[in-house]
This record gives C-alpha cells, sequence and structure tokens, in this order.
C-alpha cells in the first residue's frame, strides 16, 4: 500500500479559552486518490482540521505527516501550502486581488513563476472551469457563484496535489452546484470535502467520515447510495 | 455565464451602493492619459498651489485647473455637486476668518470688526482650494481606484501604503455590505434612532460588531493568502508604457507650473 498523503497521529488541540478540547488524541489518515467527504454536525472541527493541515493552526500535541514528511514549524507548512490547496468557506476572504486575472495569478507568482508564465497559467485554469473572459473583471463585482469558482480557479491554477474543500457549495444555486459537481468529477488528485450536504458528496466522494473529537469514523456511504 | 441574474439580490446590493467612482470612466484625453503622468503632476500642482500667497499665481492654478478639467470632459452637474460640498466647509472660514484676522479695519459690527487684509486672506484660500479641489478630480478621479495603486506601486511609493490603498478599496464594499445587514436586521426588530440611552448603545454595539468582523476577516484573508504561498511580497502584473500624448502632458504641466511660480516671483497683481 502507498504512503499517506495525510496522516495525523495523537493530536490535540484545544482553541484557547475553550475549555474543551476539539482533538483529543485523534488520528486520521488519507490515501492517495482518495476523495473523500468529511461531515458531522457545526463545531465539531471539520474546518479546524482543515486548518490544521494548512499549518493555520498549530496542535498542542500530536504529530502531522504530508507527503510522507513531519510538518511542525511554519517553514515545513511553507512547503505544503505549494502542493496543499484549500478552499476557504467563503470566497471574500479567498480573493482580495482587484482583477481576477491578478488574484488568480497571485499563487503561480508566489511559486516564483515569471508573470507571463502566471498569466498563461492563470488563463488555463480559467478556461477549464468555464470561466474564460472573467480576467478584467473586478473580484468585488462577481455573483455569489462566480465568486466560488473563481476562487476555486485562484487554488488550482498553483497546481497542487491534494485539494481540501471547506464547505464548497454554501450559498450556491442549482446551476453553480453542477458545474462544481462536474469540475470534481473531472479532476485527477486527491480531495476532501468538508460539506453538510450529502446530495452533494454523492455525487463528488467514494467515501465519508464523521468527524470527532478522537478520530475520523467512516460513515456507511457509497456513490449513489442514501447519503450520511 | 452571465452572472447578474442568478444572483438578483446582490446584483441589486451592488447598484444601491453608495461607493462608487462617477469619474472614473470616460474615453477624454485626461482618462486616456497614463496614470503616473497624472498622478506626478497632481501632486506638483497641489504642493505648490497650496504654498503660494499671491493671487496672481492662485488665479493661474484655477485657470490651468480648469484647463485640465476641460481635458477630463466630466459631467459638469457632477462636478459642481462636488464643489458646492468642499466649499461648505469654506463658507465656514468666511465667517470667521475675516473677523478675526489681524489688520486694518473694513467695517464695525458692534464689537466685532472685519479686516481687509482678512478678506484678502480668506478669498486666497478659496481660490486654492477649488483650484486643488478642481485639478484632483480632473487627474486623480479619473483614474480607477485600482489602477491608482498599481500605479503609485510602479511610481515606487512604499508598498505598505499601496497595498493599504488596495485593501481599503477591496473591502469597503464587504464592510458597507455588512454594515447594510446589520442595519437591516435592527430595522427588521422595529428599531428606530431615537435621542436616547438605548439608540446609542445599539449604534455602539453595531460600530464594535463592525469592527470585531474587520479583524476577524482581516485575519481570514491573511490565511487565504499564507494558503497560496504568501510571502511578504506582491508580485505585480500591471505594466504602464509611456505614450508621446504623456510626454506632451508632462512638459506642458511642467512648463505650467513653472509659469505659476514665475507669477508668485513677479506679483503682478496686489492687494
Amino acid at each position: 500500500m502507498s504512503e499517506p498523503l495525510i496522516e495525523m497521529i495523537n493530536i490535540t488541540f484545544t482553541y484557547p479559552g475553550a475549555s474543551q478540547p476539539v482533538f483529543q488524541d485523534f488520528n486520521f489518515q488519507l490515501l492517495p486518490g482518495n476523495h473523500l467527504g468529511l461531515t458531522g454536525p457545526n463545531g465539531c472541527g471539520k474546518t479546524t482540521m482543515l486548518h490544521l493541515i494548512m499549518g493555520l493552526l498549530r496542535p498542542q500535541a500530536g504529530t502531522i505527516k504530508i507527503f510522507g514528511e513531519e510538518v511542525k514549524k511554519e517553514k515545513d507548512f511553507v512547503q505544503v501550502r505549494q502542493k496543499v490547496g484549500l478552499l476557504f468557506q467563503n470566497p471574500d476572504d479567498q480573493l482580495f486581488c482587484p482583477t481576477v486575472i491578478e488574484d488568480v495569478a497571485f499563487g503561480p507568482l508566489n511559486q516564483g513563476k515569471p508573470p507571463a508564465e502566471a498569466i498563461r497559467i492563470a488563463r488555463e485554469t480559467m478556461e477549464k472551469l468555464g470561466l474564460a473572459g472573467f480576467e478584467d473583471r473586478v473580484t468585488y463585482k462577481l455573483s455569489g457563484g462566480e465568486k466560488r469558482l473563481v476562487s476555486l480557479a485562484t487554488v488550482l491554477a498553483m497546481q497542487p496535489q491534494l485539494l481540501l474543500l471547506d464547505e464548497p457549495t454554501t450559498g450556491l444555486d442549482e446551476a453553480t452546484r453542477h458545474r462544481l459537481i462536474h469540475i470534481l468529477q473531472d479532476l485527477d488528485i486527491a480531495y476532501m470535502i468538508v460539506s453538510h450536504e450529502p446530495e452533494f458528496l454523492n455525487h463528488t466522494v467514494r467515501q465519508c467520515c464523521h468527524v470527532h473529537s478522537h478520530c475520523c469514523q467512516p460513515t456507511l456511504h457509497q456513490p449513489g447510495g442514501n447519503g450520511v | 455565464m452571465r452572472g447578474g441574474g442568478i444572483f438578483p439580490e446582490q446584483e441589486a446590493q451592488k447598484y444601491l451602493s453608495v461607493i462608487q467612482e462617477p469619474f472614473s470612466e470616460g474615453a477624454s484625453l485626461a482618462h486616456r492619459l497614463d496614470p503616473r503622468g497624472k498622478i506626478v503632476v497632481a501632486a506638483l500642482f497641489s504642493i505648490l498651489v497650496a504654498v503660494v500667497r499671491t493671487y496672481a499665481a492662485a488665479l493661474g492654478g484655477l485657470a490651468l485647473a480648469v484647463l485640465y478639467l476641460t481635458l477630463a470632459r466630466l459631467p459638469l452637474k457632477r462636478v459642481a455637486a462636488r464643489l458646492l460640498l468642499v466649499n461648505m466647509f469654506i463658507l465656514f472660514l468666511w465667517l470667521v476668518l475675516p473677523l478675526t484676522y489681524p489688520g486694518d479695519p473694513l467695517w464695525h459690527l458692534g464689537p466685532v470688526t472685519a479686516t481687509r487684509q482678512g478678506f484678502a486672506y480668506t478669498g486666497l484660500i478659496t481660490l486654492k482650494s477649488n483650484a486643488i479641489i478642481i485639478a484632483l478630480i480632473a487627474l486623480i478621479a479619473t483614474v480607477p481606484v485600482v489602477t491608482l495603486g498599481q500605479a503609485l506601486h510602479n511610481l515606487r511609493l512604499p508598498d505598505k501604503l499601496c497595498h493599504l490603498l488596495l485593501f481599503t478599496y477591496r473591502y469597503i464594499y464587504v464592510f458597507e455590505q455588512e454594515f447594510r445587514r446589520l442595519v437591516q436586521a435592527m430595522k427588521i426588530r422595529g428599531f428606530r434612532p431615537r435621542t436616547n440611552l438605548h439608540t446609542y448603545r445599539s449604534y455602539a454595539y453595531l460600530a464594535a460588531m463592525l469592527l470585531v468582523r474587520s479583524f476577524d476577516r482581516a485575519e481570514r484573508v491573511f490565511q487565504a493568502m499564507l494558503c497560496r504561498g504568501f510571502k511578504g511580497t506582491f508580485y505585480s502584473l500591471k505594466t504602464f508604457t509611456w505614450q508621446r500624448r504623456d510626454r506632451i502632458f508632462l512638459g506642458a504641466s511642467g512648463l505650467a507650473l513653472l509659469a505659476l511660480l514665475c507669477l508668485e516671483w513677479l506679483k503682478p497683481i496686489r492687494f
């Protein structure tokens, strides 16, 4: 069996000032090529888990391994962020550049690509997501659905090997939701989706996990099945 | 995909927004000039007009500003509305300055004395401020804020200041929407502002909530940027090129500003 993409071993995490830990001796694994759905009630730690993987939060105890390497310091996570993409819950947090093309090219430029290549990658990514012609649109003037797709483009433009999506369907209409499903089905990288929508997960992931404070327990879920 | 129709309520909010850039759109000569040139000229012009002390130079400045305004071909009604706003403040100067400035008395009204120098000084301030505002409307308001940020960056203004401008601009809309949502939430529960403690407290909560939310948002935006490999440096995609018309504009403006300086030194009109 190949090495897990993500391994969380005996993680303990408590938010400052909180009485209860979110995670206590939490263990989790994600295998290559896996498409996983994360479910659970509000506040059970789904977003926290993604933020721990990206190094936005640091556990009080435990080990996180990503692509087989242990990550501890900010320097390690800088490397992780080159290969793992995170789509935030709210696109307004993600899109901060004045125009769409600048926002999509922001990641590639940070990766050290020259401007001409960054623009080429940005255009290609946008084309793949059906966003051709959006280059000079002003980000704050986009509609909710457009903002979501552009946010996804900004993450995919970094050509990640693993994608984390935090409630990607919030506020989407039916048409945009379908576009998102098709986009995810065409992706050939591993991804994890936090979502409260069984219907959406049915179409996009093979397996669902319920997040608890100790572990992530697989739920009986098959594509096209009864859901979570 | 035409996004507008799918989210009608958002679309509507966009047009309801009070924050607009009415002068930034247009195809006039002033709109097509390189923003960097316009910024440099506007800055030099403002500094020069702000320091001159003669009517000749102030009038010359006003004439030059009006010339820039004709180049920009902006809707005059809107320009007038904006000037009116500025001149409301100047009206207060007219009420106070002539009566308090020391000099030769012009007339008395009971214990109050108006001085000739006071009137002359207030008039000068009025001329100068209008000249600067008109020039800024013609040269700076014709640049979209986004381009302004990029141009300032290109002019080697410190990164932090440019980003402060761009981020403020980007998120001011989000905060405006958040503010509207909060106000609506207050309204639908029957809140009507009165002169009482409940009103003051509610407004204080509103302000505090906006502050907390903006802090949280700043945090999340920064996290999202970290996730996309941000290491503290911004790379700009925007490139500017100087055209022939920019060189002419810069040269002509330079000469005009020199002429203003000469007016200031020669003092052809005295009060």
